[in-house]
């Protein structure tokens, strides 16, 4: 299933395998008290602990524990009871401590799966290897003076979940759609904001190629790639690069690969040679984290519907397309105002509007859903107003545009604008008849069997109502009247 | 009467009596301070911060709510960050480095009412057996040889500055740490009492870390009692550290009035060395005979795996070490030696800043944790010491207390192993094994060998117990009735 | 065992020290003298033995999530051998 690329001698399969870095949403750092806020002034969001000054000792936060069990759980994974924190030892001037707190021999979370939607409507199954904690890095800052490097330690200790896939991708799509599942995943469950601009998720590309069916090939990784544009333009190059050196005869070197989006390539960071030595140990300032069965239960039964299953449930329960359904529940935010929209209402139309309209003006306006004026309340009520034959169609529209922009309700606005339709079979007959005996010739041609001249009558008698008159009832009448 | 010869103990009912002041008993450990500076025994020295904590506590006193140590002037070993006041782990990597923060353990102590005199001097980040490896220069035994007086003697390490303090009469009780022996050796070298409590029974915060799953905070003191008394305030959980464990602090002082009176006293076979001098034999064979005498019943027992405990504390010590020791860098505080380009500073700073022993053992811990050395070295330690534990668990089942020599000589001539590692290590045979399952322990002054000098008696517990090693210590205490004084005491 | 040069001046880098060639030497002879000490440890049988994770028979304690720290940046940098606007500041990284 996966795409055969074609180089100028052989066909090759390129295998992708990500490891997602998410901030995990909490108050705190993973072991210290200070604040996990996004952007303030240098080393302001920094306790001792973050500065690693002598003697300072780790106490871990127990809320980027309970978001951890919750994404593996999101993911179908198994949770390990008993979890290992060790030390990842290296140099680096924003690693205060000279190493970084993760997990390496026993993760928190072990493997488990998602589930991708492809844009050909197909799907997927990508293996999940493990999740861990680790705390973030601080900032170096390369720009503020001509010889020297400025260093912030904000982001020092901040949470991240490291969540590493199985090399089961095949396609740039594929890796993208996985990102986007499991970003629309956290955010489901509120464990990461999932904003890949300001890094609070990050991924680094494993990619090899080989020809179809063979074993792996060596892979390179490709770190910090912060967009999904770049994610598929960093694959894209890579693979490209790689069945060049292998169509030359030559190997691939095993390295770490940089993306540049200004040139539109991958280059060298460091090659396995120099690959760091992290000499990993359990760390000793921090016992083994031990969970309970009944926590991991208690968590499980209050994890919200996820994507998924909201999506299997779109379409059956309320006969959507798979189409519509993913599109509406990629977001919780769109799915639970769907949910509440279409409750008692044809759901078909109520897609449309959300899709339409809706996410229209809130992209028009850059705004989020939670930020729109019109509320689901609101665009339940306008919908209720066509079904209930008070408005037309193309009349709710121009009501949609009034209610947001004024934050008004359907109702108030169609009252005090008279927008009401004529669905008052006399007053309309009244006025078909006067149209009727008006136009003679037009008439005729009707009943000599032009049955598009029909239109022109409808156009007419809908103009004569500044276009309040039910058009079906227009129709109808219409069509009795004008018979042979 | 000489103030600097009272205990923690008597100083504490004559300041409750009103017979003295903190004031006065301050003043009197400052000019003992100063008749015994070529001991070099302070790094720091704090006597114009002690003398008015000295006065705010004559004054708390009237107010009748005085702390269990109210007014009791103290050393602090170089280890501990302590607010405002260096703290260099007597290594030039760290110097100038003056906290912004207080460690649980000093906090404790000053929130008891005790007065800091100053930081001791120590070997450089605790690492050591001798106290010559401090970048502030070796610290000197106030105990000398009868026969050879001009002989400086080494103080053992690597609490050595406040063992010798307490010996020297300069302060009244120190703080200590003890990773393999750094408490109770050094007390055995200076005839002090040195106590090493369950590892988690003090916080670790604001501990400058040698090797996290070892370092304990403990007391230096002259008598049992004294012990006892500091312990109960140095002692406690702290949510900061997540190593130390919520249980309760017996009240330790109040244990000494027991006797041990069918208590199972261990004596474990494999602590006989080849080739151990014949006075520590002896010591030994004392210290069985004052438990018997005592009604205690001694049984012997075995620790097969007592001589794989220090080459196993040779990989994990240094292991721990070299990643605690990562964060002197040149970036954040301490010194920086400047090089080419970052790598360059890194390695000049780190280069100069450490002393050669620290180098060394961080190249060893590097190499152990190294790919393809990890599961030969650090993993095997980290297994052998899982059994070196089972075999104290195992002993606990026939007796209460072990019963063994502190060190394997008196104190050593200055300069006398500093080229030969792993004679030095050899000092912390015994201390090591009960550190590496981390038990509480404690070091006795039992006698004095033929050249005068004293030796100690160690005494492990079961995890937590430090009331039964209080009382068994108590017991060794009353036995030896040792009330020498060294010759360049204040 | 013996430690080389070779391996010695590649730990050394691990760690960030600086050897001179006479240190090297001195290293070299002084950890392989441990090292041999040390494989007296190779006696202990340790098949289906766990290794100690800690001497403390406990776990993790969790601690809350309150933002409770920080806010100190002229604390956290009051020790630095150089500060810039309370950044710290290194030789500068090419990546
Ligand atoms: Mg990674
Ligand atoms: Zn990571």
């Amino acid at each position: 299933m996966g795409e055969i690329l074609k180089g100028t001698k052989d066909e090759w399969e390129v295998v992708i395998g990500l490891e997602v870095h998410a901030q995990v949403l909490a108050g705190s750092k993973l072991f210290s008290g200070a604040t996990a806020e996004f952007g303030a002034e240098p080393n302001s969001q920094v306790s001792f602990v973050d500065a690693a000054m002598p003697g300072m000792l780790p106490v871990l936060n127990e809320e980027s524990v309970r978001q951890a069990v919750r994404t593996g759980l999101a993911v179908n994974a198994i949770i390990n009871l008993r979890s290992v924190f060790a030390r990842k030892n290296y140099f680096y001037p924003d690693l205060p401590q000279g190493y970084q707190i993760s997990q390496y021999e026993l993760p928190i979370v072990g493997e488990g799966a998602v589930e991708i939607d492809l844009p050909d409507g197909g799907g997927k199954t990508i293996g999940i290897e493990r999740l861990h904690l680790e705390q973030d890095a601080g900032k170096s800052l390369h720009d503020l003076h001509p010889t020297k490097s400025y260093i912030d330690l904000n982001r020092s200790g901040v949470t991240l979940m490291e969540i590493v896939s199985k090399p089961d991708m095949s396609s740039a799509d594929e890796a993208v759609a996985y990102i986007a599942k499991l970003r629309s995943i956290l955010r489901y469950i509120g464990a990461c904001d999932g904003n890949m601009q300001n890094g609070s998720m990050r991924a680094d590309v494993n990619v090899s190629v080989r020809n179809p069916g063979d074993k792996l090939g060596t892979r390179c990784e490709i770190k910090n790639v912060n967009s999904l544009r770049f994610v598929r333009q960093a694959i894209n190059f890579e693979a490209r690069r790689q069945i060049e050196i292998l169509e030359n005869g030559d190997i691939i070197d095993q390295e770490t690969r940089l993306y540049d989006p200004d040139r539109d390539e991958t280059r060298l960071m460091r090659s396995k040679e120099d690959a760091h030595d992290y000499r990993y140990f359990p760390d000793p300032d921090l016992l083994p984290l031990d969970l309970e069965q009944s926590y991991v239960d208690e968590l499980k039964a209050d994890l919200p519907e996820l994507p998924d299953i909201r999506k299997k449930r779109f379409v059956a329960d309320y006969g959507l397309s798979v189409y519509d359904a993913s599109v509406l529940v990629a977001e919780r935010d769109t799915g639970d105002y769907f949910d509440s929209v279409a409750k008692n209402r044809d759901p078909k139309q109520v897609a449309n509007w959300i899709t339409g309209e809706l996410f229209g003006h809130l992209k028009k306006n850059d705004l989020t859903l939670k930020e729109a004026p019109v509320s689901a309340k609101k665009l339940g009520e306008l919908i209720d107003l066509i079904t209930n034959n008070t408005i037309s169609g193309r009349t709710a529209k121009e009501v949609f545009e009034k209610m947001w922009r004024t934050g008004s309700d359907a109702n108030e606005i169609v009252e005090s604008e008279g927008l009401k339709q004529i669905t008052d079979a006399g007053a309309i007959e009244i006025i078909v008849d006067k149209i009727i005996a008006e136009n003679p010739k037009n008439a005729d041609e009707v009943r000599g069997g032009n049955s598009k001249a029909i239109g022109w009558f409808v156009g007419q008698v809908m103009q004569a109502t500044a276009g309040k008159a039910n058009p079906k009832a227009v129709n109808e009448l219409l069509r009795n009247k004008l018979k042979d | 009467m000489i103030l600097t010869d009272l205990t923690i103990a008597e100083a504490r009912n004559m300041l409750n009596a009103g017979d003295i002041s903190s004031v006065e008993l301050t003043e009197a450990h400052i000019r003992a301070m100063e008749a015994t500076s070529s001991l070099n025994l302070f790094i720091t020295e704090t006597c114009e911060k002690a003398l008015s904590k000295a006065k705010e506590s004559d004054t708390q006193r009237l107010s009748g709510n005085q702390g269990k140590l109210e007014g009791i002037p103290i050393g602090v070993k170089d280890l501990f960050c302590t607010h405002g006041v260096m703290a260099s782990a007597a290594s030039k990597i760290l110097t100038g480095f003056t906290p912004c923060y207080e460690s649980t353990v000093t906090k404790n102590l000053w929130d008891a009412g005790a007065v800091m005199l100053g930081k001791t001097n120590m070997d450089e980040f605790a690492m050591g057996s001798s106290n010559e490896t401090s970048y502030y220069g070796p610290v000197t035994n106030p105990w000398q040889r009868a026969n050879e007086p001009k002989v400086k003697l080494v103080p053992g390490g690597s609490s050595g500055g406040s063992a010798a303090a307490v010996a020297a009469r300069t302060v009244m009780g120190a703080l200590g740490t003890d990773t393999g022996g750094s408490i109770r050796q050094p007390a055995s070298f200076c005839g002090v009492v040195g106590m090493k409590p369950t590892y988690g029974r003090c916080s670790r915060w604001g501990m400058i870390a040698f090797a996290s799953s070892l370092d304990q905070a403990g007391p230096l003191t002259r008598t049992v009692r004294d012990s006892a008394i500091m312990l109960e305030e140095m002692a406690g959980y702290d949510a900061k550290d997540s190593t130390c464990v919520d249980i309760g602090v017996p009240e330790y002082e109040a244990s000494l009035e027991k006797d041990v009176k069918g208590v199972r006293v261990g004596v474990p076979k494999e602590y006989f060395l080849e080739g151990m001098p014949e006075e520590i034999r002896s010591i030994w064979d004392q210290g069985i005979t004052w438990f018997k005498e005592a009604g205690a019943e001694v049984v012997d027992v075995s620790l097969p795996h007592t001589k794989y405990a220090l080459p196993t504390y040779y990989i994990v010590a240094p292991a721990e070490a070299s990643s605690n020791l990562a964060r002197y860098d040149g970036v954040r505080y301490g010194i920086r030696i400047e090089g080419k380009d970052l790598q360059e500073m890194y390695e000049n700073t780190r280069a100069e800043g450490f002393g050669r022993e620290v180098r060394r053992r961080i190249m060893i811990g590097t190499y152990v944790l190294s790919a393809g050395y990890y599961d030969a070295y650090y993993l095997k330690a980290q297994k052998v010491r899982t059994k070196i534990a089972a075999d104290f668990r195992n002993s606990w089942k026939t007796v209460d207390l072990l019963l063994t020599p502190t060190a394997p000589s008196a104190a050593f001539v200055q300069g006398e192993k500093m080229n030969d590692p792993i004679a030095m290590y050899l000092n912390d045979i015994f201390t090591v094994p009960a550190s590496m399952a981390g038990l509480p322990a404690i070091s006795v002054p039992a006698g004095l060998s033929s050249d005068g000098l004293p030796l100690g008696l160690q005494l492990i517990a079961k995890p937590f117990d430090e009331e039964l090693l209080f009382r068994g210590a108590g017991i060794l205490e009353l036995a030896a009735n040792f009330k020498e004084k060294p010759t360049l005491a204040a | 065992m013996s430690v080389d040069h070779k391996t010695i001046q590649k730990i050394a880098h691990l760690a960030r020290i600086r050897v001179s060639a006479e240190e090297r030497e001195e290293l070299a002879s002084e950890l392989s003298n441990i090292f041999d000490w040390i494989e007296e440890l190779d006696k202990v049988d340790t098949n289906d033995v766990d290794p100690m994770t800690s001497v403390v028979q406990a776990s993790a304690t969790l601690r809350k999530d309150n933002p409770n720290d920080g806010g100190y940046p002229k604390k956290i940098t009051a020790n630095a051998p150089e500060a810039v606007e309370h950044f710290f500041t290194v030789p500068k990284v090419v990546e």
